[in-house]
């Protein structure tokens, strides 16, 4: 029996992930205005939201920017910050098996934390089509280039976005997709183990180490957590 | 080098450890069975990390900061749709910067 068609398989993915546009309209505005103001060209700001198209790494790196440009800080910096594209990927790539090999490269460079969210969410129901996902991740990569491109244009005409509380967009969008990631109080024990540990490290270390060691933390948690739950269930003798 | 070559370089290089990141996803568990803790692990990664990278400005940029934290993710559990979400963090943030 054919599945639905091509075609409705990527308006499906545009559709599903249109609240996420939303979002990253005004924050790809505020990222080309903070790399305006650091002196991107309009040109630069899109070419590095084209490429590198990772936001979190993204505003990290503008952050850093300076003059001369600390070339080296900012690649490990960028490199740190994104090394959890490796263990999405990983999980990523055990639904990747109706894309096709050229499918898969251009599946891992645009992959995002939500257009890799919305995939792991949909191999819970069914299989996963490339039409779908690349629904859902080339209007992400349209939508962040060109909100980028604006903002970098628009850039010092918009002032300082601080002043509108727009740089606490970045965090409420986080947060916001940290809900759809809740399973549980074990949920909260890591994103406790992840907080506490990454605002200490921030304190106490220069550069983005903070992430690793903030993310690490939260592992370690659910590592542990995990073996009581299978030390509980071995206790029922449900074991398998 | 220019520093128009030195940022253009950047950011080329930039790319290239981001597509290395996301590349190596596809190698790096070939032949390892996911499963059990190390599952565990890898499912929690994603909140660890993205909790890591807010928690300095939630926890430690002051308290208009955290307490718009808090409202925010009371808005996401409310399952509201993510633009509303952010716009009521954004909101509480600018009110509660103009009050603290």
């Amino acid at each position: 029996m054919p599945g639905p068609s091509r075609a409705t398989d990527f308006a499906r993915g545009v559709f599903d992930i249109l609240p996420v546009l939303a979002a990253a309209v005004p924050i790809g505005l505020l990222w080309g205005t903070l790399a305006a103001a650091k002196g991107f060209s309009p040109f630069a700001a899109w070419l590095t939201s084209a490429t590198v198209f990772a936001g979190a790494a993204q505003f990290i790196a503008v952050d850093m920017w300076r003059d001369p440009v600390p070339l080296l800080l900012i690649v490990v910096t960028t490199f740190i910050v994104n090394v959890r594209h490796l263990l999405m990927g990983a999980s990523l790539q055990r639904h990747l098996g109706e894309f096709s090999t050229p499918g898969r490269l251009l599946a891992m460079f645009l992959m995002t934390d939500e257009s890799w969210a919305f995939a792991e969410r949909k191999v819970l129901g069914e299989a996963l089509r490339p039409a779908y996902y690349f629904g859902v991740a080339v209007s992400m990569w349209l939508v962040w280039t060109s909100a980028s491109l604006a903002g970098a244009i628009a850039g010092r005409s918009l002032g300082d976005p601080a002043a509108y509380g727009f740089d606490f967009a970045f965090s409420a969008m986080f947060i916001a997709i940290l809900a759809g990631f809740w399973k549980g109080p074990r949920t909260g024990a890591v994103l406790a183990a992840s907080a506490v540990s990454a605002a200490l490290a921030k304190l106490a270390l220069a550069g983005a180490w903070y992430i690793v060691i903030g993310g690490l933390a939260g592992v370690i948690v659910a590592a542990v957590l995990h073996s009581e739950q299978e030390a509980a269930e071995a206790d029922r003798g449900d074991a398998p | 080098m220019s520093a128009d070559l030195l940022s253009l370089a950047t950011i080329i290089a930039m790319a290239l450890a981001t597509y290395l990141t996301r590349i190596g996803g596809l190698y790096l568990m070939q032949g390892v069975t996911v499963k059990g803790r190390l599952k565990a692990a890898l499912d929690a990664l994603p909140p660890a990390v993205l909790m890591a990278v807010i928690a300095p400005t939630v926890l430690s940029s002051g308290p208009a900061e955290t307490i718009a934290a808090v409202i925010t993710a009371g808005a996401a559990f409310l399952r509201l749709p993510m633009i509303v979400v952010v716009a009521i963090g954004v909101a509480a943030v600018i009110a509660l910067r103009a009050v603290v």
